[in-house]
């Protein structure tokens, strides 16, 4: 029997905004517990909720970057439930009428090639605090910094077909998410968090079958490990004819297993409803053009670009791509005059070693193209201007001159080539021997040997002449 | 008047009404008065300008203070101190007013008598056996007792007018957002308006003036100037007034027909004109009141759950469940935990259609109903504020419905968010009978210079019939 893996993604991310969803506190990550509040976010009696501003803003600019519909006016709702990290007893989110619907996020499929996903909804939300359940021992606390931090939530329609499809949606949303600056998409700061609904259904069956919720998943990798494990435990559900339940699940990384919550489910009914302190939220033809010209090209339009006005394979165009800042320097690199394809080599290599480790593009996009330029000039071989491109970041030379004072200037000069060509000769005649008795291949071994006695400085597109006519 | 000498006598006579046995007031002190009223004058002294100079001013204690604590006459807030001030209370504070005391309430404004209290019942200051109206009962009675010339309270569905109306004082209820909503202890928060009382139509309409106005804390508040009203215009040519004949039904209190009947007199000897007019669906307003409100109120009082402040009591089983069930079963009373689950009934799935969903439908033809007859060139309404004079006390505690309807002709201006006044309008074998007049949204100025050239005409104390 085959299965059909069904899978769902709700991805709640932190916008990227200063203060709180409605209220002036500080959403700093990592400040001490309960220093980051104020009536408003404690829930104090009286207190009210005001808007913030930019929360929306970001809110809107994911919204079109992801192709949904921006809603005119919509509705902020209580959604009720007792909870200690919950200060007035009710969550202020979207409900029935959300900031936006109606989007879609493509992504390469391994199996299925290019898959559409739809985007059912984006709608915004405060957070909750968070319940320290290992500060003091024997009691829960908590922590209210969190609470009222501003979040969009983020729903795909049931478009997955495999964890790994998951995985390769996540990184395609969070590409897009990055790009527009709304969040810092971060899961280890919990900036961005996944919750997953996964069915099974038989091959070829259109009926969705009873979906579970996975929760507890810190990294795209673990989205992927936990909805395995998920995907297994319902298939031998169903091998052994037992009904797979609605059931919330956590991840458990370490055991790599995904086991029920203790709650009871299905008994929450939240009592939705307009919340009374908010009008609704109207934004206007104006505001909404005014947004959309602010969008930064977007990386599946930027990534085609680059293999079509820059030549790059689609595998270079999609590194370039994958990255604001990385594509900003690429064409910064290209703009002062480098090659296309070499830029993007250059990027895809050494440049980003250096960005995965330190985050920062530390070669000014100018010298780097220098650089390219003295490589292909023949100035300095390969090897050369790579040891010139470690020295560049931390360095006012130019790459030329760092290339000058360590000696790595390429000799062209015959008499001198020959020099070096003479004493490699001289050192190794059971070779010079072979050769001359028909061993031509030799001729690579030579030209290395020439390398290592001018310490990389001879040019050898030179050296292979004067060998030649040496070795006549 | 120096302020501290308004301080000295505002003390005296909290002093005599607690010596009464009011029970009008939860805190109030001489020294905080004392201290006040130092500052004020040395604000005074500076040359700066106080439009409120002096003036002693009781708040109902569901307005945040930081100088004495706020319980909303709740056992779940016994000893509450706010760490903020509402921001009602803040600008009375910068208008020079002195917080003269925090006044009993029924339970988070929840109750139409001032019996729901946890900390005691209020009486009515001209028959100790009576209520006083509610839910502001203890800001009425402090007001007619002559104790301080205006209050604040707050409505949600005739918190302010129908105890104005019981204890023969102003109230003032602006429209919707005209005052900020910040630091008022939400009950119905759609509804909730923080509203006035005062000895005359001037002493009320000088303390709206100071008190309204936009606040950015408050997402409600209108981007409107503050409520100034002019003085009272020496006649009311061409001023129409209607009567909506659903508020004088057959069977009202014939002494109340009689008073509203000598305040259309007033109307028609100042030069205006008088029509009946019909406002078709007020029959539904307390039913429809009656579901929005609580379902207002169930989250609203969510968060009253003893993990971070109030009241807090561990139940048998020690976990988190047990906190919420022991903290709300014994902080809240028993009117606060029926509205609690008549709340959370009507948002309930399965039922939130057949209730919610239809209340506020009909909330909307209720405010429709004002709207048309507004545009048909009517200026101002004219109705009974009560249905009765004050009734006694334990009188109608047993009975919801019964004590529900004292609200009657009050509570479709709060559904429809428009201003009202209530001004006393002659006695009735000695309890006051109150005339309301009901403006147009942004009408409040209008209003109260009407109901101020009404209040010269109108005897408030002298007996109808």
């Amino acid at each position: 029997m085959t299965w059909e893996t069904v899978i769902g993604l709700e991805v709640h991310m932190q916008l990227r905004t200063r203060s709180k969803m409605f209220c002036g506190c500080s959403t700093a990550f990592g400040d001490p517990p309960n220093t980051n509040v104020c009536p408003v976010c404690l829930g104090l009696p009286g207190a009210l909720p005001v808007p913030n501003a930019e929360a929306v803003r970001l809110g809107a600019r994911a919204a079109l970057a992801l192709g949904c519909a921006l809603h005119h006016a919509s509705v902020f709702a209580r959604k009720n439930y007792f909870y200690p990290d919950l200060p007035k007893g009710y969550q202020i989110s979207q409900f029935d009428r959300p900031l936006a619907t109606g989007g879609v996020v493509h992504f390469e499929s391994a199996e299925r090639g290019r898959v559409a996903v739809e985007i059912q909804r984006l709608h915004l939300e405060e957070d909750a605090g968070k319940s320290l359940h290992d500060r003091v021992p024997g009691r829960t606390a908590v922590d209210l910094n969190r609470a009222g931090v501003p979040l969009a939530e983020i729903v795909s329609g049931p478009d997955l077909r495999s964890p790994a499809e998951a995985r390769a949606y996540l990184v395609a949303l969070r590409q897009i998410l990055l790009y527009t600056g709304a969040s810092d998409c971060s899961m280890e700061e919990g900036s961005l968090r996944v919750d997953a609904n996964l069915s099974i259904r038989r091959a070829g069956d259109p009926a969705l079958g009873t979906k579970t919720e996975v929760k507890n998943m810190n990294s795209f990798a673990n989205v992927e490990r936990a909805l395995e494990a998920e995907r297994e435990r319902q298939v031998a559900l169903a091998e052994a004819g037992k009904p797979v339940r609605q059931v919330t699940l956590l991840f458990d990384a370490a055991m790599g297993a995904v086991r029920p919550t203790r709650s009871k489910e299905g008994s929450h009914d939240y009592r939705y409803f307009p919340d009374p302190d908010l009008p609704p939220l109207v934004l206007t033809a104006e505001w909404e053009r005014a947004q959309r010209d602010a969008l930064p090209e977007l990386p599946e339009a930027r990534r085609e670009r680059f293999v079509t006005a820059h030549g790059l394979s689609p595998y270079h165009a999609g590194v370039m791509a994958s990255e604001r800042p990385l594509a900003d320097y690429f064409e910064a690199v290209v703009a002062a005059g480098a090659d296309a394809r070499a830029a993007a080599n250059w990027i895809a290599g050494d440049v980003m070693t250096g960005y995965n480790t330190s985050g920062t593009l530390a070669v000014q996009p100018a010298r780097l193209a220098a650089l390219i330029a003295l490589e292909r000039d023949g100035i300095v071989s390969l090897q050369a201007a790579r040891r010139v491109f470690g020295e560049l970041a931390g360095s006012g030379e130019s790459p030329r001159m760092i290339a000058e004072r360590l000696g790595l200037i390429q000799v062209k000069d015959a008499d001198a080539l020959g020099g070096w060509v003479d004493e490699v000769l001289a050192a190794h005649p059971d070779e010079l021997a072979r050769y001359r008795a028909g061993e031509t291949k030799l001729l690579g071994f030579f030209v290395g040997q020439v390398m290592k006695r001018s310490a990389g400085k001879a040019d050898p597109k030179g050296v292979q002449p004067v060998l030649k006519e040496r070795l006549g | 008047m120096s302020a501290a000498d308004s301080a000295r006598e505002a003390a005296a006579a909290l002093e005599r009404c607690d010596a009464l046995g009011l029970n009008a007031t939860l805190h109030w002190s001489a020294e905080l008065l004392d201290a006040q009223a130092a500052a004020v004058d040395r604000r005074a002294a500076a040359g700066e300008v106080l439009p409120l100079a002096g003036v002693p001013v009781a708040i109902k204690d569901n307005i945040v203070t930081a100088d004495a604590p706020t319980t909303c006459a709740s056992r779940i807030l016994e000893g509450y101190t706010s760490p903020y001030e509402a921001t009602a209370v803040t600008r009375l504070r910068d208008a020079g007013a002195l917080i003269a005391a925090k006044t009993n309430l029924d339970e988070f404004a929840m109750g139409s008598s001032t019996e729901h209290s946890a900390f005691g019942r209020v009486q009515h200051p001209l028959d100790a056996a009576r209520v006083p109206g509610g839910s502001s009962g203890g800001s009425a009675a402090l007001v007619a007792a002559g104790a301080v010339p205006a209050a604040l309270g707050s409505e949600t569905g005739g918190s302010v007018r129908q105890p104005a109306s019981f204890c023969g004082v102003v109230g003032v209820k602006p429209g919707y957002g005209r005052v900020s909503r910040y630091g008022l202890v939400a009950f119905g928060s759609s509804l909730d308006c923080v509203s006035v009382f005062g000895r005359t139509v001037e002493d009320a309409g000088r303390v709206l003036r100071a008190i309204s106005g936009p606040d950015p804390l408050d997402s409600t508040s209108l981007a409107a100037p503050p409520i100034t009203p002019g003085p009272a215009p020496a006649d009311l040519r061409g001023v129409r007034i209607g009567l909506p004949r659903e508020y004088f039904p057959a069977d009202l209190d014939p002494a109340i027909r009689t008073a509203l009947d000598r305040v259309a007199g007033a109307v028609r000897a100042l030069g205006g004109t008088v029509e009946d007019v019909s406002l078709p669906h007020t029959r539904y307003a307390v039913p429809t009141y009656y579901i929005i409100a609580p379902a207002e109120a169930s989250a609203n009082l969510a968060r009253f759950d003893g993990v971070r402040y109030g009241l807090r009591r561990i139940g048998p089983e020690g976990d988190v469940r047990s906190l919420y069930r022991a903290t709300r079963g014994e902080g809240f009373g028993p009117e606060v935990r029926r509205r609690v689950l008549v709340g959370t009934y009507v948002l309930s799935a399965g039922y939130y259609d057949a209730y919610y969903r239809k209340a506020q439908r009909v909330r909307s033809l209720i405010a429709h109903d004002f709207a048309e007859v507004f545009a048909s060139g009517v200026d101002l309404l004219l109705t009974p504020t009560t249905p009765t004079t004050a009734f006694r006390a334990g009188e109608r505690t047993e009975d919801p419905v019964a004590m529900y309807l004292a609200d009657i002709f009050v509570s479709a201006v709060n559904l429809a968010g428009l201003p009202a006044i209530s001004i006393p309008a002659g006695r009735s074998a000695g309890l006051p009978i109150g005339a309301q007049l009901i403006a147009p949204a942004m009408g409040d100025e209008r209003m109260i210079e009407v109901a101020a050239a009404l209040e010269r005409m109108v005897s408030a104390v002298a007996e109808v019939r």
